[in-house]
């Protein structure tokens, strides 16, 4: 179906759509363009006369702590994109190149960012890869050597790049998947193999894809809290601003100078992706094409490519494994495994973490149905009416996507400290109603892409019949657009759901109180002590399973759904 | 191809270069060749001989095998049982890479990352060709399809047949022993197809190069090949001059596929005038006096067929059930009998059309029936 048939301008003169689209505007304004305005505009102001200046700038860049940190951020990052595409390169190619089965185990993969938050994983890594870990003291019994894979910000480059590689893999694999295999038979066609023909035909093309992956895995680290605070490494640039911020104060300038840098590398890397994916749709398969050749492995090449393979796998699984051990070992502390085993943490979790778990599943559910609410708003304004300016909404949405959790969180602790709940008088930002808005703005971008695509999937041709009969423009959308968008429409809530369950670094700004502290938080300071981690661990575990649960019925969902789909247009088809 | 006028006499000069290919055109011989996808078989023994220098075809429906063939003379595809000489050297197992035969895909396959100049200039960088030649030869050839002007483009800024241009120049830069090309104008535009085969053919002339035209299109086919190869079911049909075949097919697929027949299913009989062949319908045609009896079909072609007079000696005579205006001619279905015949009879201006169940008398010349047994 051809998008000018489904941009088919919406005859009606009522003022509904506006109505509906200014209070999508209200929504996003307060809670995502005043807080960050706000950030930026504080970051620009002397504090006492509020007049603009540049000296907090220049005094960020005065101080050898904020210079190391903001270098430091900058490397991590950087080298953890190194590495992750160091993983994610040797994978995409054997995916697209072999016929074998180890591509099912690669794309599962895909999924290990959104099931689990790296700040998660990051302490069981300690215990699995730090100086006294499970792998350096067997390497010290054998070798006697040491490898620091743990030692301040190499932890950090270690767990985010095998955390965020996925990023690259899927990118990096779309893009190759997509290239035609006539573009790879004309190279060989004129002489060229193997491996230049890879560099010189096939990863240029492939290119585009791994920039947006690049880049993606570049600002995820860039702005990551949780796990430069767990691993303890303060000398970066998002630790260095939720401390000043929560151990000075919301006045302190350097926190909002730390924002105004973060969202400039945040906007920076999308402007990166979007030049390399911009007139480069490289999507070259034909119809009937296909990608590009796949040969089957000699044995030897096989069992090469499973060592490879698993050997990734292991180390990608790693924070996994180390949090499953973590939550059943009794003891574990200078040894390769731990000591003895027991259910008590799961216990003790249950107990003791009831709140967290509690107020998880409230904020979440709460964030999810806002963002579907808002999502199918937003894309029934933009690809069903004439609403002047109706793309903006678009932009403002996904613009949350360049906005650090960190960032809102200050921008909404600054504009919202001096709001008072109408009934409480308590100061709107210490709200536990704060934090539901902070995830549904944060993952709306999502919920959005979710709600786009079920709306699209919906022609106009079947309200047109609604209202033929007789259906009012509100009645159409309840009987017959949102039953048809539903399976999307949970997708969307699912996802926004799950990654807002795990989301630390906006959350950790604005919880006031433990009582009102969701699950991350809670695992936060379990995980600070060494008696906590034991129970935190078995909440991470118990996190994962049900964030993975929920994106593997999400998938499901979705997939019905386009079968579905499918069998009804192929159908349509044979009517035709 | 057209040289571009405003060219300067030096680069004029460099086009001469590419005017003819530096060796001598190759023999192609493929001997029993068979290739199966999985349980699918797709070839089955295929054998033609294909002089130096021909432009031939392979001519067929989809599915018929002509694009595996071709594939598999480039080299690419699962590897065919069989043989395929150039000059009498088996390539079969060689990788693509070491061939040095050029192939024009289809789709193009033009790179959208490198411009049109890089594009003509990967395969003799892959051949390691010193840089101070690449630049004239890729000049050159892009001269030859007309299309120096727009060496820096990317692939992305041409049209259709600009891009066909490019991917003939990338491909003949090279100088390759062979020239294939798969169905290389399906993907332009009804007049440009009628240039770019004219267009074609004097290039192919010009390089005296061997080449293998792969379509489905009779009409392609017919204008410009010296010989075709009508395949089906993975085998080759008939091999010939595209008049001969059409003249003299050899089944009654070859009659069908390439312009309409009548097929008209019978038996050879003896009769007090010599053999000749009966369908049925009242409907006996004399054939040669050395043809065997027995089942047979007879094909012959609506302007074969001839709107007669009532006098005249072996007629046939009919109804008209249909008529359908074809622009130079008007295609009737005449009803013997039960036996539907194709007859295309010449439309002039103000030609009145005969109507539905007019009766009509047909003669048919036996010389222009083919009889054939399959």
């Amino acid at each position: 179906m051809s998008s000018a048939a489904l941009a088919r301008p919406v005859r009606f003169s009522s003022l509904g759509p506006y109505m509906v689209a200014g209070i999508v505007v209200l929504f996003l304004g307060a809670f995502l363009l005043v807080p960050v305005l706000k950030v930026i505009q504080v970051a620009f102001q002397e504090s006492s006369s509020g007049s603009f200046t540049l000296v907090n700038f220049q005094d960020f860049f005065n101080s050898a702590l904020f210079r190391q940190s903001f270098f430091n951020s900058v490397y991590v990052s950087g080298m953890s994109v190194v590495f992750a595409s160091a993983f994610a390169l040797p994978l995409a190619y054997f995916t697209t190149r072999f016929n074998f089965s180890g591509s099912v185990i690669i794309q599962t993969l895909a999924f290990v960012p959104l099931i689990m938050p790296p700040f998660i994983g990051a302490v069981a890594m300690q215990l699995l890869f730090g100086t006294n870990g499970s792998v350096n003291l067997l390497l010290r019994d054998w070798f006697g050597i040491n490898i620091p894979f743990m030692e301040g910000l190499n932890g950090v480059i270690f767990v985010q790049s095998i955390h965020y590689f996925p990023f690259i893999l899927i990118n990096l694999s779309a893009s190759l998947q997509n290239i035609d295999r006539s573009m790879e038979e004309a190279g060989q066609m004129l002489g060229s193999s193997g491996f230049r023909l890879f560099r010189r035909i096939v990863f240029p093309l492939a290119m585009p894809g791994y920039i947006a992956g690049a880049s993606l895995v570049f600002v995820k680290v860039f702005d990551d809290l949780g796990t430069p605070l767990l691993l303890n490494v303060n000398t970066m640039l998002a630790p260095q601003a939720y401390l000043r911020i929560s151990s000075i104060g919301i006045s302190d300038p350097m926190g909002y100078v730390i924002s105004c840098i973060l969202i400039v590398f945040s906007v920076f890397a999308m402007w990166v992706a979007f030049l390399g994916m911009r007139g480069k749709d490289y999507s070259t398969t034909q119809k009937g094409g296909g990608g590009l050749s796949k040969r089957d492995l000699r044995s030897h090449e096989a069992i090469l490519c499973y060592v490879v393979i698993f050997s990734i796998l292991g180390i990608v699984l790693a924070p996994h494994l180390g949090l499953l051990l973590l939550s059943f070992g009794s003891v574990w502390s200078f040894s390769v495994l731990p000591d003895g085993f027991t259910t008590a943490h799961y216990g003790t979790a249950f107990t003791s973490a009831w709140t967290f778990i509690k107020n998880t599943l409230i904020y979440a559910g709460l964030a999810g149905v806002i963002d579907i609410v808002l999502g199918t708003a937003i894309a029934y304004v933009v690809m069903r009416t004439n609403v002047i300016g109706r793309k903006w909404l678009d932009y403002m949405a996904v613009s949350a996507l360049a906005v650090p959790g960190v960032v809102l969180g200050i921008g909404y602790l600054r504009v919202f400290y001096g709001v008072e709940m109408p009934i409480t008088g308590q100061p709107m930002a210490t709200w536990w109603g704060i934090i539901v808005i902070a995830l549904a703005v944060r993952r709306l971008p999502y919920a959005l892409r979710s709600c786009t695509a079920a709306l699209q999937q919906v022609s106009p041709s079947l309200e047109e019949a609604s209202e033929n009969l007789g259906a009012s423009k509100f009645r159409t959308v309840r009987r017959i657009v949102i039953p048809l968008m539903a399976s999307g429409l949970v997708a969307g809530f699912v996802t926004s759901f799950s990654t807002a369950a795990v989301e630390l670094s906006a959350t950790i700004m604005l919880v006031s109180t433990e009582n009102d502290a969701p699950l991350a938080y809670g695992l936060y300071l379990f995980m600070q002590s060494a008696a906590g981690r034991g129970p935190g661990a078995a909440l991470g575990v118990m996190a994962v399973i049900i964030v993975g649960l929920a994106t593997y019925l999400s998938h499901r969902m979705v997939d019905r759904a386009r079968k579905q789909r499918s069998s009804m247009e192929q159908a349509a088809g044979d009517a035709a | 191809m057209t040289i571009t006028t405003n060219s300067s006499n030096n680069r004029r000069a460099e086009a001469d270069t590419m005017t003819t290919m530096q060796t001598a055109p190759v023999q192609i011989d493929i001997e029993n060749l068979s290739l199966s996808f999985g349980k699918t078989e797709v070839l089955k023994g295929v054998n033609l001989a294909i002089r130096p220098g021909e432009f031939f075809a392979f001519l067929g429906p989809s599915g018929s095998g002509k694009s595996t063939l071709l594939r598999a003379i480039a080299g690419f595809g699962p590897d065919p049982k069989g043989q395929i000489k150039l000059d009498g050297q088996d390539i079969v197992g060689s990788v693509p890479w070491q061939r040095n035969v050029g192939m024009v895909f289809q789709s193009y396959a033009l790179w959208p990352h490198m411009t049109v100049a890089k594009n003509v200039a990967f395969g003799l960088e892959e051949r390691k060709v010193p840089s101070s030649e690449i630049g004239p030869k890729v000049r050159a050839a892009l001269e030859l399809v007309g299309m120096a002007d727009y060496a820096e483009r990317f692939p992305s800024q041409l049209s259709g047949g600009q891009q066909q241009r490019v991917a003939l120049a990338r491909t003949i830069v090279v100088e390759p022993r062979v020239l294939l090309l798969d169905e290389p104008l399906s993907n332009l535009d009804a007049n440009l197809r009628v240039q770019m085969r004219q267009d074609l053919l004097k290039l192919q002339r010009r390089l005296g190069i061997t080449t293998i035209f792969v379509t489905h299109d009779q009409e392609e086919a017919n204008t410009i090949c010296d010989r075709i190869a009508v395949m089906a079911d993975g085998v080759v049909q008939q091999i010939g001059r595209p008049d001969e075949v059409y003249d003299n097919p050899a089944n009654s697929f070859v009659a069908k596929f390439l312009g309409t027949a009548n097929i008209l299913e019978g038996e050879v009989v003896m009769s007090e005038d010599g053999r000749c062949f009966d369908c049925g319908a009242g409907i006996r045609i004399p054939v040669g006096a050395d043809e065997a009896t027995g089942k047979a079909r007879l094909v012959v072609r609506p302007e074969s067929i001839e709107f007669g007079n009532d006098g005249a000696k072996d007629t046939l005579s009919g109804l008209v059930a249909s008529a359908e205006f074809l622009g130079g001619m008007v295609r009737y279905a005449i009803d013997v009998n039960g036996q539907e015949l194709l007859v295309d009879e010449r439309h002039t201006r103000g030609k009145k059309r005969m109507e539905k169940g007019e009766s009509v008398v047909l003669q048919l010349d036996p010389a222009q029936a083919v009889l054939i047994r399959d």
